[in-house]
């Protein structure tokens, strides 16, 4: 069953069309990448999906309804959470108070509850913080719970924005080059959490991702953009053997280097 | 950006001092006898000189040091209501001056918490803080006097008893103009946000000078006189119990203690939020807007309850102020008292309650006590033949030493006195114990 339809979006910043007419059905349970060069419009798709811009053109259905128009946190509301390219976490607030944050459109305690701090707010409390640890001991940073998002570790500070993104009990995360930066090793594990996103917790899973080797192994589905446009979907061994495809990259690459 | 003091182990004399004395048998002893001979001092000495001056403020950073300690709470508690609660109240009939110090430092200390929910908790910098204190020092000082018949002819002023309900309704009405305020700067930031803010200040004051016509709402550059101050209920009580204080006496102690019960409250509610769901709400937003939005926080409404319930405080505390000055006008609204609210904020710990307290009592005692003094001591200096030039008078000089001060703060501990110390405050929620061994 679809969870996430895309149809025909396509988003215009001055004279540049950033996402030109893309489609993109996703599944529940899967997980799918969408890959492309440097500058093909990932991570414009990714704010359009989440709300941070309104598609020009276009629809997003999530869940069987239109999100399209919708403020970002009525999407994450919703059960649509991601991770950013850039870490965003909150570096002044603990690790635990970074998760509790990812749980506050599930904390209905209203305004008086919390003043008179009865018991049916330190029961919710003390529910969202059990769970904060539970996901905590999840991506396995249960021990620095106490520390400041910033002092972290860099591997450490993704994680605990998956723990965070988590904390929503989303049906849909995105993540956004959830391995740049990371050494090898780092990306090995962060492989493993991502495949434990969906197996134990039956989250589906978008990744905008650079790393062919992580792409290729964990990807039931691979959509390529290049210049705003959808190239190519498929499989691993589809996308591997397209000539459009292996155009785009060759191309970019030969400018860069690497 | 703040630094963030790392948790060494404690070394120097100072520290090993300082934790010998804040725990165990020590710190007992230390404390009971810190209080007794405070207030042995100031009741013996009641007049006011530089020996009480220096005495009260040592008195009043006894409360400091009690919350600071590692002790029992019970014993805590009991010798801080001790301490407020009968010491510096019964002083306050010796010598009425101190005892509005004191009220004073604590109204300023409520401002600079309904000031911290906006600065400090939800990042929003917020330069016209003091207009919400003028709309609640005005709703009273209209509604009690026959300013309200100039308004609404006919109409007469409500009675005493309406105090206590005007209190509640300074509250909302000061969070309701806190939601006028921060509906058109809900999409600034920074700099921009604090240029609307003071303009909304300003705006206010001005209407407050300029409203005496075409109707006299709020009688103009004169101000409001003969403000109404609430029943002194408790005074047979207190005749019973063999005090004879004329009436100036009974309404200083009135309002410090009205005063007092308005901060225990402002404290435990805005402690309350900070805790909770809206309290990490406003410290997500103001970490990062784009990252807070994505967990589903509702930005427009989380903003507008921080400046809704920032202003409620002092829209309250606006109400008290007009009762026991009797006499309010614009000036006392300006630019420089929100600057200077925002200074306790800053100088005392942004975003930590203690510290925005520490922060409000100092410089209310800088303002009202240490600098005067210090002029007079130099004036005195001059007069007993010291080298000072004739044209340099001290008293005009207070102002550039309180500048000073904050210059030297900024460079050497831009945290403030008390910083926010999230690491400690985590622990402290955990357990109920007192915690060892740790700065």
């Amino acid at each position: 069953m679809a969870l996430l339809e895309a149809s025909n979006i396509t988003k215009v910043f001055g004279g540049l069309t950033a996402v030109n007419d893309v489609t993109l059905t996703i599944d529940e349970g899967s997980i799918v990448s969408v890959i492309g060069p440097n500058g093909a419009g990932k991570t414009t798709f990714f704010n359009i999906l989440t709300g941070i811009y309104k598609p020009d053109k276009g629809d997003v259905r999530f869940n069987g309804q239109s999100i399209a128009g919708l403020r970002p946190d009525q999407i994450a509301a919703r059960g649509m959470r991601r991770t950013f390219q850039n870490i965003r976490l909150f570096p002044n607030m603990t690790v635990l108070e970074n998760v509790l944050v990812g749980m506050h459109t599930h904390l209905r305690a209203p305004f008086w509850n919390i003043l008179l701090r009865n018991r049916s707010l330190r029961l919710e409390e003390g529910k969202a913080r059990d769970k904060s640890r539970e996901l905590l001991r999840f991506v396995g940073l249960d021990d620095k719970r106490d520390n400041l998002a910033k002092n972290l570790p860099y591997g450490d500070q993704r994680r605990l924005e998956i723990a965070r993104a988590l904390a929503g009990d989303p049906k849909l995360i995105l993540l956004d080059e959830p391995t740049a930066g990371m050494n090898p090793n780092e990306t090995v594990e962060a492989t493993h959490l991502i495949r434990r996103l969906r197996d134990e917790r039956g989250v589906t899973v978008v990744l905008i991702e650079h790393d062919m080797r992580l792409v290729m192994s964990i990807s039931e589905r691979i959509s390529v953009l290049d210049y705003g446009t959808k190239i190519a979907e498929g499989d691993g061994q589809v996308i591997r053997s397209n000539p459009r495809v292996i155009e785009a990259y060759l191309g970019k690459a030969a400018g860069h280097h690497g | 950006m703040a630094k963030n003091p790392p948790h060494t182990p404690e070394t120097g004399l100072w520290n090993q001092l300082n934790a010998w004395m804040t725990k165990g048998p020590a710190g007992y002893t230390f404390l009971s006898l810190y209080t007794l001979i405070t207030s042995a001092l100031l009741i013996t000495n009641p007049r006011t000189s530089l020996f009480t001056d220096i005495v009260f403020v040592l008195f009043l950073l006894l409360i400091l040091a009690i919350y600071r300690s590692r002790l029992d709470m019970r014993f805590k508690v009991g010798l801080a209501v001790v301490a407020l609660g009968f010491v510096l109240p019964y002083f306050g009939t010796l010598n009425p001056y101190y005892i509005d110090v004191a009220t004073q430092a604590g109204i300023f200390a409520t401002l600079a918490m309904g000031l911290n929910v906006v600065v400090g908790f939800a990042g929003l910098l917020d330069l016209g803080y003091v207009a919400f204190y003028a709309v609640g020092a005005y709703l009273w000082s209209i509604f009690s006097t026959p300013q309200i018949g100039n308004m609404i002819s006919g109409a007469t002023p409500v009675g005493e008893g309406w105090f206590y309900l005007f209190i509640i309704i300074g509250l909302m009405v000061g969070g309701l103009f806190g939601v006028l305020l921060g509906l058109p700067v809900l999409r600034l930031r920074g700099d921009y946000l604090a240029i609307v803010t003071l303009g909304f200040g300003e705006v206010i004051r001005v209407l407050a000078v300029n409203l005496d016509k075409p109707i006299n709402i709020t009688n103009g550059a004169q101000g409001i006189k003969d403000i109404e101050r609430p029943p002194l209920f408790f005074a047979p009580a207190l005749k019973a119990l063999g005090f004879n204080l004329d009436n100036n006496q009974l309404y200083q102690l009135f309002f410090y203690f009205m005063v007092l019960l308005v901060v225990l409250i402002t404290m435990l509610v805005v402690g309350r939020l900070k805790n909770s769901r809206i309290g990490r709400a406003w410290t997500a937003i103001r970490e990062d807007e784009t990252a807070a939005i994505a967990q589903g926080i509702p930005l427009v409404r989380m903003k507008l309850m921080a400046f809704a319930v920032g202003a409620s405080f002092a829209g309250a505390m606006g109400v008290i102020f007009a009762s026991k000055q009797l006499f309010i006008n614009p000036p006392t609204f300006d630019l420089l008292r929100s600057i200077s609210i925002l200074s306790m904020v800053i100088l005392g710990g942004l975003g930590n309650i203690p510290g925005v307290i520490l922060g409000a009592v100092l410089v209310t005692l800088l303002n009202l006590q240490i600098l005067p003094r210090i002029a007079e001591i130099l004036r005195t200096a001059k007069e007993a033949g010291l080298p000072i030039p004739q044209s340099f008078d001290p008293t005009q000089y207070q102002r550039l030493l309180f500048g000073l001060l904050m210059i030297l703060m900024m460079i050497f501990r831009p945290e403030g006195i008390l910083p926010e110390d999230r690491r400690r405050q985590e622990l402290h929620d955990h357990d109920d114990e007192p915690v060892e061994g740790q700065a």
